[in-house]
């Protein structure tokens, strides 16, 4: 694996053999000695173009227990507010003797860009471009949903059969994006719900049903529903009326968490809005796996940066 | 090219059935005794020297079985960047740990020692045992390090260019021990 841009093009048996690893990585993590020394003297540059805490301390802590030396770089206040380009801000990484970048960029497609562009030799992995995808919260997602069905017997399966459904955002959601690419091909049935202003205009591709009702997509028992953070600083144009009714249309509340079945979990990729999307029932119940998924969130991000880095060059695109 | 057998099964068998009496012997008994195989094949030789142990000792054991578990080393090897990505294998510490207790790590061949090194950084950072050995069924020589084993199936001296080739019926579905040339 030479870089990760996104779940599209990811193949079964490279998505399976992320997960594997990451169940590896995620033993190591519940020892005394968390830290590992396999990227030693590597090191790993987290470009941050858009603001992020999550992400980009889910990265560190990932690259600081694998001993890597991991450089922050947020544009805020760094000379791309000065009007570096993205090519002299690669190159001068280069310069520096980077060996992974992981970046995330208001504009789609700008990881590929960096990856294409012969700029720079290190590893890219996305962390996040515009609209387009955000493949290690894909990852992470799916992780969360195979430990939480199949426990100890993870290894080595995927996710086929399971029933996934999406809530909320979807428009501008790089999250759902990568969701639907990365569990249809794991085997999953998607089902997407969503106020139709907030649906892309031509889904017609994507390997995943469309609803408009939430009160629906429950009473058909989904294994995971995952809601989606409504991205407030995104919503320049009004998509729903008023909050209020986006929460009571597609939001999830005491009611129907109980009427979802209790074999289901409830997914959120966070940061949440407590009472808008997800309610505080729902986000404390013993079913959500929000925690999880952050925790899961570094053994993945653990098992890319392994998979990119610790071989040797001979390396093929992903 | 030849190839030519070293061990058969039967020979196999022999060398697990003496390293368990030697590791009893040595440890004066199974009290304390945590046995760690490196994947692959050193898991299967400690499962079969762990299942030696308990029929041998089975008095002193009382039904208790000797702890037996696997101890992944790929993410400590010093090598990882001259070879194509390693998929790391899982490790499974047995419930009691391994701190105060006397680990013998288990491995088919020991040839530069580098894995061993590996594992005995793994090993720290999973506890702190009383006394670490090392058992191996062949030991072919060529140490780029100062290690040696405690145990030995057999020596097996050998040139750097030759192959060694462990086969156990549970991983490979034969039973043999292999030199190429």
């Amino acid at each position: 694996m030479r870089h990760l841009l996104d779940t599209q093009n990811l193949a079964r048996e490279d998505a399976v053999r992320i997960l594997d690893v990451a169940e590896d990585m995620a033993d190591t993590q519940r020892r005394e000695v968390k830290k590992l020394p396999t990227l030693r003297g590597k090191t790993v540059v987290n470009l941050f173009f858009e603001d992020s805490t999550r992400t980009r301390i889910s990265f560190e802590a990932a690259a600081k227990r694998l001993s890597a030396d991991v450089i922050n770089f947020s544009a805020k206040g760094s000379s791309v507010s000065k009007g570096e380009s993205l090519q002299d801000t690669a190159q001068t990484l280069q310069a520096m003797g980077a060996d992974a970048v992981v970046i995330r960029h208001g504009a789609s497609g700008a990881p590929r860009t960096l990856a294409t562009s012969g700029w720079i030799t290190a590893g890219v992995v996305n962390a996040g471009d515009g609209t387009h995808e955000h493949p290690t919260q894909a990852l992470l997602d799916a992780f969360t949903i195979r430990k939480r069905t199949f426990g100890d017997e993870s290894r080595g399966r995927d996710l086929a059969g399971l029933r996934v459904t999406i809530v909320g955002d979807i428009l501008h959601s790089r999250v759902a994006r990568s969701n639907v690419w990365l569990l249809a091909t794991l085997g999953a049935e998607v089902t997407l719900v969503a106020p139709p202003t907030l649906v892309p205009q031509d889904v017609s591709r994507w390997p995943a049903r469309i609803l408009y009702d939430l009160d629906e997509a429950i009473a058909a028992g989904p294994d995971a529903l995952m809601m989606l953070r409504i991205q407030l600083e995104r919503m320049n144009a009004a998509y729903f009326p008023t909050e209020r009714e986006y929460s009571r249309r597609w939001g999830l509340d005491a009611e129907r968490l109980a009427a979802l079945g209790p074999g289901s979990m409830v997914m959120h990729p966070g940061p949440m809005n407590r009472g808008l999307e997800i309610s505080a029932d729902a986000a404390d119940s013993p079913r959500s796996t929000v925690l999880d998924q952050v925790t899961n969130g570094v053994s993945v991000r653990m098992a890319v940066l392994y998979l990119l880095l610790a071989g040797t060059d001979e390396r093929e695109d992903v | 090219m030849s190839t030519r057998t070293v061990l058969n099964a039967a020979d196999i068998t022999r060398a697990l059935t003496r390293i368990s009496h030697e590791i009893l012997e040595s440890n004066k008994g199974p009290g304390g005794l945590v046995l760690l195989g490196i994947p692959t094949r050193g898991v299967t030789l400690a499962h079969r020297i762990g299942a030696l142990i308990d029929e041998i000792a089975a008095a002193e054991l009382g039904g208790r079985g000797t702890p037996v578990g696997a101890l992944d080393v790929t993410m400590y090897r010093d090598d990882l960047h001259r070879n194509p990505t390693r998929a790391p294998h899982p490790t499974q510490i047995p419930a009691g740990g391994i701190d105060g207790k006397t680990v013998v790590l288990i491995d088919d061949v020991l040839f530069s020692g580098r894995s061993i090194r590996a594992a005995l950084d793994a090993l720290q950072d999973i506890g702190r045992p009383a006394a670490v050995r090392l058992a191996t069924l062949v030991d072919r020589g060529h140490r780029e390090l100062p290690i040696r084993p405690d145990f030995i199936g057999k020596n097996l001296p050998s040139a750097r260019e030759e192959r060694v080739n462990v086969r156990l019926t549970e991983v490979d579905g034969a039973e043999e021990v292999t030199i190429e040339s």
